[in-house]
């Protein structure tokens, strides 16, 4: 049989979403972000809501996920997307904002923005990619970097008595009352896909709600940061990420 | 229609013009000597009014990247400081300008450096128009000297930057920001309708179209040099069309007051004062510090004996204004410090000492 028996739309199993453009991603082969971009992409498809949203990309790998989503994208400063975003959903009050950013950029540079903006209870959707270092600026030491952990700055591990202890973000915005769904998941396997898919499907639709904030912590790998194959990366995440990072739901709206 | 009669202070009046500019949203933070602006446009409810937004943000940062979310949307966006919050702000102009956003930027000065003093200053004039931020980039910057103007420049910023893509500021102070006086009201003009905004804004892909980027970045150099160029030719553009000055008693001066703002106030008293002992004495008030008007005041140097620049500062507007008139005549600056303002007597006699006499 020829691959050109194959190839035909009969057997079609699986195709590109219309809200990812067909450029191609710079991400390193195995990365989350990538796979991160794929679910939000298909849950605003799945929603029809392509020509009612707006993102905002950050300042770190994913700087260029404008170039990805094929929705109104901006680019926002070093850690600001969440005022960025505010700015967005305050005159549009009726589309649908989401933020994009890694944990440098929520978690240290950005924390006030982050905080108040879960603490006004902006109705976007916030996703958050936690993968424990500086990717972009090549493996620096991020606040979410575990004790112990080896970064360009923190080469023979993250001591925290010199460095400070690593940021439980995700928990810390939990407890403000402007939060209204806020989750912790991974894509590190078909099932957990399909798990963040979920969330990120719920952080959507809760923007209809207007009843604040819906967070979604994505603990994901950096394997060139952390120096690591794909494979090998996965599992170092499993074994150390998740322990301190536990995947699942920590604030559920109670009126669901 | 009818313009309004009314007396207020120069920051209601800022945000009273800015309701009836049909602006979208005000973000801010509060800061003497100006928070009036954004008290007053909470206690005003534009949301009824006309639909405007207002918000209190945590710091400066955040207001002015809540302007840059609300102006790449195409709306009509802006926020109020003063110095020390305007210095927060420089990231967030730089990112403004990058993407190529208009809005309206307040900065009612006030003394500094650090902490400085609650008390007007005119020493931002450097972080204004040199500035402020990194990268190569202009603030379209205005200068009002009356409560007046500090309403009617509203609406001009406002045109200016939606014209060139550009943030526009309104460079004040805190002593034109606290005074009252009356003003004149334009009647309200109506929020921009959604099909009316800009098509380059982020509002939602529409069916048949590429989506929409907002952004400053561009990682290959040719194309960010032509970025760059691009700017640049816009505000070649300004410096040829949107000069705006005053020139009060020049026409026969030997002697000229150089000053914006409140100094240009004091000058135009100490003008009378000249005038009245037989000096031949003028003011010249720039309006928009940029673009400046560098070729009326060279063309002014051919006429006048020498040139005073007056500001609350050390001397930042006086390099300019030695640049227009490139040693043609001779050039001083005088100024007080600290929050003080110089009165006509001391502006009087600097210019008899410095200049006339010197
Ligand atoms: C004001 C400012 N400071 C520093 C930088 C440099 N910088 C770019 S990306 C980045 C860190 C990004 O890390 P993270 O948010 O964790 O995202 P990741 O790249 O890991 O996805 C830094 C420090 C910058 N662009 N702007
Ligand atoms: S550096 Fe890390 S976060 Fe960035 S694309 Fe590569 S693997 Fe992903």
């Amino acid at each position: 049989m020829d691959i050109k028996d194959i190839i035909k739309e009969e057997n079609l199993v699986y195709k590109r979403t219309n809200v990812l453009t067909e450029n191609i991603m710079h991400y390193c082969p195995g990365c989350g972000h990538g796979t991160v971009h794929r679910i939000i992409a298909e849950v605003i498809e799945e929603m029809g809501i392509q020509e009612e949203t707006i993102g905002v990309a950050p300042v770190g790998c994913a700087v260029l996920a404008y170039n990805y989503f094929n929705v109104d994208m901006q680019q926002a400063a070093h850690g600001r997307a969440p005022a960025v975003a505010t700015g967005i959903k305050r005159v549009f009050p009726e589309k649908f904002v989401f933020s994009y950013q890694g944990d440098g950029d929520l978690a240290a540079i950005g924390t006030a923005e982050t905080i108040h903006a879960c603490n006004r209870g902006e109705n976007i959707t916030m996703i958050f990619i936690n993968n424990g270092i500086y990717g972009m600026t090549g493996g620096q030491m991020a606040p979410t970097t575990l004790e112990g952990m080896k970064s360009s700055t923190s080469p023979y591990g993250r001591d925290v008595e010199m460095m400070g202890y690593p940021l439980k973000m995700t928990e810390l915005i939990a407890n403000l009352p402007g939060t209204y769904y806020v989750t912790r998941q991974s894509v590190h396997t078909p099932g957990n896909v399909r798990k963040t898919k979920k969330a990120i499907r719920m952080a959507f639709e809760n923007q209809k709600l207007k009843k604040g904030v819906s967070f979604v912590e994505v603990v994901s790998n950096c394997n060139s940061g952390w120096k690591m194959n794909p494979v090998q990366a996965n599992k170092w995440m499993v074994d150390n990420m998740f322990p301190f990072y536990p995947l699942g739901d920590i604030k559920v709206p109670q009126d669901k | 229609m009818e313009r309004e009669l009314k007396l207020m202070k120069g920051n209601e009046a800022i945000a009273e013009a800015a309701i009836r500019a049909g602006a979208d949203s005000y973000f801010g933070y509060p800061i003497t000597p100006q928070s009036e602006i954004m008290e007053y446009l909470m206690a005003q409810k534009p949301h009824e009014r006309t639909g405007m937004v207002v918000l209190q943000a945590e710091s400066e940062t955040a207001s002015i990247n809540m302007v840059y979310g609300a102006a790449a949307c195409g709306k009509k966006s802006m926020t109020s400081s003063s110095s020390p919050g305007v210095s927060l702000m420089q990231e967030g102009l730089s990112y403004i300008a990058g993407a190529e956003l208009p809005c309206l930027v307040v900065n009612v000065q006030r003394g500094g450096p650090g902490l400085g003093t609650i008390q007007p200053s005119q020493a931002d004039y450097f972080q204004t128009v040199k500035g402020g931020g990194h990268g190569d980039y202009k603030l379209i910057t205005l200068a009002p000297s009356s409560v007046q103007e500090m309403a009617d420049f509203v609406k001009i910023a406002f045109d200016l930057a939606f014209k060139y893509r550009n943030p526009a500021m309104i460079l004040s102070d805190g002593a034109i920001g606290q005074m009252m006086e009356k003003v004149y009201l334009d009647p309200q003009v109506p929020r921009m309708k959604e099909e009316e905004l800009p098509s380059w804004g982020t509002q939602g892909k529409k069916k048949g179209q590429d989506h929409k980027i907002i952004t400053s970045l561009e990682l290959e150099s040719e194309k960010q040099e032509k970025v760059n160029l691009r700017i640049q030719a816009k505000y070649r553009q300004l410096e040829e069309e949107e000069v705006r000055f005053e020139a009060i008693s020049c026409d026969d001066a030997e002697y000229i007051f150089v000053a914006y703002g409140t100094s240009a106030r004091i000058c135009q008293k100490a003008v009378d004062m000249a005038r009245e002992r037989g000096y031949k004495v003028g003011l010249f008030r720039p309006i928009t510090l940029y673009p400046y008007p560098f070729k009326q005041l060279n063309k002014l140097a051919d006429q006048v004996k020498g040139m005073l620049s007056v500001e609350m500062s050390a001397g930042q507007m006086v390099e300019d204004v030695r640049l227009a008139v490139n040693g043609k005549v001779k050039v001083e600056h005088f100024g007080r410090l600290g929050g003080i303002i110089h009165s006509p007597d001391e502006v009087f006699n600097a210019l008899l000492n410095k200049i006339i006499g010197g």
